[in-house]
């Protein structure tokens, strides 16, 4: 049996308090509810938009860092999987301005040119 | 999770360099199928950023109304229309779901069977009734007429974006079931106390195994995050 104990230990890799996972759930949990408040009360424009971006973001940094484990793996892995998400975020910045420009041209052609 | 021979190696910025130059396995102290498990849930992320992307390019360059999303996916609880209230149930079902995935890990790590096999069975249970309730709520939207070429409330794009995210996430959630199944019957079974050979793999099964299965879990979690947010929300 004690043999079997060593054994276990060698093999054993480090785990994490309980207290971490329940903590992260339940902050999902109230930064989902905030969320879903967002279009309970109905907020409009700037103030809408910057809150749902505000929660999205620290629900998704918790999973990621917590649930994911990320927070306490290797930092080359971290920096190899977080560095293309910039190259999506340049993407979003083209296609904004892309957007913008087509809807321009349809309003131009489509809507004024009837 | 660290291991002690990681210790006396750069930290930081410096290990960047010092992991990559030294000739040897890049990601050190992570086991090759986690690896390959994040490289893949990165390369998905691509495919779910394309669509997000062209639905927002879709939504921002059309000249007729957005459908309200609010009033869209209301549903009617005791007579009054509640905005979201399904897809609000949605994610709290899958956070849950991702919550007891991470424990499921904890225990598994712990070389605890038990609880590591009921977590997992929790966790496939939770991500059936999130696709039960997404095929309700894609009936139901199909009943009020909505087509992927057209629909009753604005802009016709709305019904081919609407189905194929909400389409490509639940195809993602339905296949992550599946393997929450058949890995709580292998924890059950004990086949990774015993290391007992895969099927398909005739490797010796690791309890790393099931980090590798929740970081899949957990990543179509964290998709939902996003269209939750742009899609639903915004």
């Amino acid at each position: 049996m004690t043999d079997n104990i060593d054994t276990n230990k060698e093999k054993k890799t480090t785990t994490h308090k309980l207290g971490i996972y329940l903590w992260i759930w339940g902050l999902l949990f109230v930064l989902s509810f905030f969320s879903y408040m967002v279009d309970w009360y109905q907020f409009q424009g700037l103030l809408r938009w910057t809150l749902i971006l505000i929660f999205m973001f620290l629900k998704a940094g918790l999973i990621m860092a917590f649930f994911m484990h990320l927070f306490w793996e290797r930092y080359t892995l971290v920096n190899v999987l977080l560095w293309p998400m910039t190259a999506i975020a340049c993407f979003v910045g083209l296609m904004v301005a892309e957007g913008k420009y087509t809807v321009f041209t349809r309003f131009i052609y489509f809507v004024l040119g009837e | 999770m660290s291991d002690s021979s990681l210790e006396n190696l750069p930290k930081g910025w410096k290990s960047i360099p010092s992991d990559l130059g030294s000739d040897q396995t890049a990601f050190k102290g992570v086991q090759w199928g986690k690896s390959m498990m994040w490289i893949f849930l990165l390369s998905d992320t691509f495919i779910f950023s394309c669509f997000l992307i062209s639905y927002m390019k879709g939504r921002a360059s059309t000249v007729v109304e957005w459908p309200n999303p609010s009033e869209v996916f209301a549903l009617d609880f005791m007579g009054v229309p509640v905005p979201l209230l399904l897809i609000a149930i949605m994610t709290f079902v899958l956070i849950t779901s991702s919550g007891t995935m991470a424990l499921a890990v904890k225990y598994g790590y712990e070389r605890n069977k038990k609880m590591c096999g009921w977590f997992i069975l929790l966790t496939a249970i939770g991500g059936l009734t999130f696709v039960g309730m997404q095929a309700f709520e894609w009936s139901k939207l199909i009943h009020e007429g909505v087509r992927p070429w057209e629909n009753p409330f604005g802009a016709g794009q709305f019904g081919s974006f609407f189905f194929m995210i909400t389409g490509f996430h639940g195809t993602h959630v339905s296949i992550g079931v599946i393997f929450l199944f058949i890995f709580s019957r292998k924890v059950f079974r004990g086949d990774f106390d015993t290391g007992k050979r895969g099927y398909f793999t005739t490797m010796k099964s690791d309890y790393v195994a099931i980090e590798i299965l929740g970081l899949y879990w957990h990543f179509v979690d964290l998709v939902w995050v996003f269209i939750f947010a742009f899609f639903y929300l915004w």
